[in-house]
């Protein structure tokens, strides 16, 4: 490469946007919303400078700017955080709770199965509950049983509640922001494995709205629908077997609840065949839902049936070897969407 | 127990038409359900009407609640209006919360009323987020939780006492010791002697009361309102009561052993109070007027809940986001 070549690319990249992380979105979405409005706060555990600014980064920076009354850093009560999440949004706060790791919220499901989800309704209206729990977890890093769950199904089953998450750090950075002006609870799930992922910089104040899915790839054969980390691997499957001559559209949900019906049933309208992707347990997960749901609009449309894709059923393993038998495969998507492309009626 | 001194005269007769409103609304509450007029689940409060109304006394009208489904009392003394708890009790569209909450979920901002909850302890790390809120916005509130004893070995409940004075927030404990968990004595489910105990477990201050005097109570409720709008941080207050009936309207009591119920039957609040405005120069004739006129709202109020409709079949599509599910 020559001088000037260097020079040109110098030049070229400078014009181009800055990348950033996941982490970067999700904490600049947030201090921009601190920013613009005096009632978004947050509560979790190790979330303050003292304590470093959370295990995963996300609020570094934050108490600094903000506060110790707005950033709180909290014991580990996840019942007491969820709660007091739950109050301060009644008193017309945007609280945000940030619950370490899926599986911890377990511990909190009384107050977000039972309350935050429910008093809007059981209150006629008169209260709501503008709050955003943010968890983490994922399948891949070894952590075993208790700390990779994907939840996201029972959440979905329960009415009142919203539920997104990015596969990248624009999606990241327009879903948090507008989670927090929602106003109503959404659970803003991140994956451990896509902290590091860059996107360009999507700018201040940018927003991706709530319930609409993105088509992360075009195709026209078969409709691959997914959300998540598995967006990745969906994108390299697609890459894959193009060079097969098939053509494969990625669908990022980015919201899996309210679900983007419209999106979804276009694309699968489009190409006659669905295969759904998601890391959570195959059994009884989203992908039954999606399913079902084309099944019931497009029955006579689809060239084969709509095929499913998730982990394994048994709790996650850590060894290794064994996280990867548990984790949907690129090889098992790819022979989905041969199986739906060979489907004989 | 703490030193009593006198409380003025129109405090003690705020006191005691917040409790003379709730006795008269439980029972007729009773009376409707005992002859069919209404069917519904329904906790009474009898015996835990005066301990609730000398705590709200000493609140303003947009202090917070947050209760229990056995707080219809605290709904009342709280000032939450009679017809409109009552349609909602009868499951009306005019209610608080249009029919579809019921009285074990009675809300009413209006009057401070945030949440009333069916599960036993939730209420508490909920007041802490409502305090939580008035601690940031320096709005002076102060946000009271009402539960049970039963409610006290949930972890719920130690988690929220905890963050609450880790915090100093303005939130107050409010304990109504009616000595029974559901079916199950105190003695038979807590093994300290008092609930109060506890508060030193989390550096809070703890009180405890009998809640069926009314100048006690008061006193206390007012000590720990004033610290908690001086920012000087959480109480937790042990009211002793009794629970005179079953865990809800209807259900067997034959566990409670005869020597309890005499005892209960000795401290019951409302002759108790009686004597005590009389000892304060309030004249008979002054009190039943009192009560006449709290009668003759009641029966307007009910009146009010059957002549309203019922919801439209679909409210269930609205309230469950702000905005309307489609149909």
């Amino acid at each position: 490469m020559s001088d000037t070549a260097t020079l040109e690319v110098g030049a070229t990249k400078a014009k181009k946007p800055k990348q950033i992380t996941v982490v970067q979105a999700l904490n600049a979405a947030i201090d921009e919303a601190m920013a613009a409005d005096e009632g978004v706060i947050l509560l979790g555990e190790d979330v303050g400078a003292k304590q470093g600014g959370g295990v995963f980064k996300v609020s570094s920076g934050l108490s600094e700017k903000y506060g110790d009354h707005r950033i709180r850093a909290t014991p580990i009560s996840e019942q007491a955080i969820m709660g007091a999440c739950v109050g301060a949004a009644l008193a017309g706060m945007r609280p945000i709770a940030e619950i370490m790791l899926m599986n911890f919220v377990t511990v909190a499901m009384d107050q977000i199965v039972n309350h935050a989800a429910k008093l809007r309704f059981m209150s006629g209206g008169q209260t709501n509950v503008p709050m955003v729990i943010r968890t983490t977890t994922g399948v891949g890093v070894g952590f075993g049983g208790q700390h990779s769950d994907m939840l996201e199904a029972w959440f979905a089953h329960v009415p009142g509640l919203k539920i997104v998450t990015p596969s990248n750090a624009a999606d990241a950075k327009g879903l948090m922001r507008s989670a927090i002006e929602c106003n109503d609870p959404v659970i803003f799930i991140e994956n451990i494995l896509c902290y590091g992922l860059k996107s360009d910089d999507p700018g201040a104040d940018y927003r991706v709205p709530l319930g609409k899915a993105s088509v992360a790839r075009e195709g026209s054969d078969v409709s691959l629908i997914t959300y998540g980390r598995t967006v990745l691997d969906a994108l390299e499957v697609a890459e894959t077997l193009a060079a097969e001559g098939v053509s494969v559209e990625v669908i990022d949900l980015r919201s899996i609840a309210p679900y983007d019906e419209a999106t979804v049933t276009a694309s699968v309208r489009k190409t006659g065949r669905a295969v759904v992707l998601h890391e959570a347990v195959r059994a009884y997960g989203t992908g039954a839902e999606i399913a079902s749901r084309l099944n019931e609009s497009l029955f006579n449309e689809l060239k084969a049936p709509v095929q499913r894709i998730g982990g394994a059923f048994s709790a996650v393993p850590m060894a290794s070897v064994l996280e990867q038998a548990w984790i949907p495969k690129k090889d098992e998507i790819a022979d989905a969407i041969r199986t739906t492309m060979e489907w004989k009626r | 127990m703490t030193a009593i001194t006198p409380i003025d005269r129109e405090k003690l007769l705020d006191i005691y038409k917040r409790t003379m409103k709730v006795a008269r609304f439980d029972e007729k509450m009773r009376s409707l359900l005992m002859s069919g007029k209404l069917a519904t689940i329904y906790y009474t409060m009898r015996g835990q009407e005066l301990v609730t109304s000398a705590m709200m006394a000493a609140l303003n009208q947009d202090d917070y609640l947050v209760t229990t489904y056995r707080g219809q009392h605290d709904q009342i003394a709280k000032g939450v209006p009679l017809d409109l708890l009552i349609a909602e009790i009868a499951g009306r569209a005019t209610g608080t919360c249009k029919g579809k909450g019921g009285s074990m979920h009675i809300t009413h901002p209006a009057t401070g009323v945030m949440v009333t909850t069916g599960v036993v302890g939730s209420g508490l790390p909920i007041a802490n987020g409502l305090a939580l809120s008035s601690q940031n916005r320096k709005d002076g509130k102060v946000t009271v939780t009402c539960f049970g004893d039963g409610a006290t070995n949930i972890g719920a409940f130690h988690e929220a006492m905890n963050m609450a004075q880790l915090y100093k927030l303005p939130v107050i404990f409010f304990c109504q010791n009616n000595r029974y968990g559901e079916h199950t004595a105190f003695a038979d489910h807590t093994k300290v002697d008092s609930i109060v105990t506890r508060a030193a477990a989390y550096g809070m201050k703890g009180v405890k009361v009998d809640g069926n005097d009314a100048v006690a109570m008061y006193q206390v409720a007012k000590e720990a309102v004033d610290r908690a709008r001086a920012g000087e941080g959480p109480t937790l207050i042990e009211a002793m009561c009794y629970r005179m009936m079953g865990h809800f309207f209807g259900a067997d009591f034959s566990y409670m052993p005869p020597e309890h119920i005499e005892e209960m039957k000795a401290e019951d609040p409302l002759p108790k109070l009686n004597a005590l405005m009389l000892e304060h120069q309030f004249p008979q004739d002054q009190l039943d007027a009192i009560v006449a006129g709290l009668e003759a709202e009641l029966e307007a109020a009910v009146e009010f809940a059957f002549a309203s409709a019922y919801p439209d079949a679909d409210e269930i599509r609205k309230d469950v986001f702000e905005e309307e599910i489609a149909a």
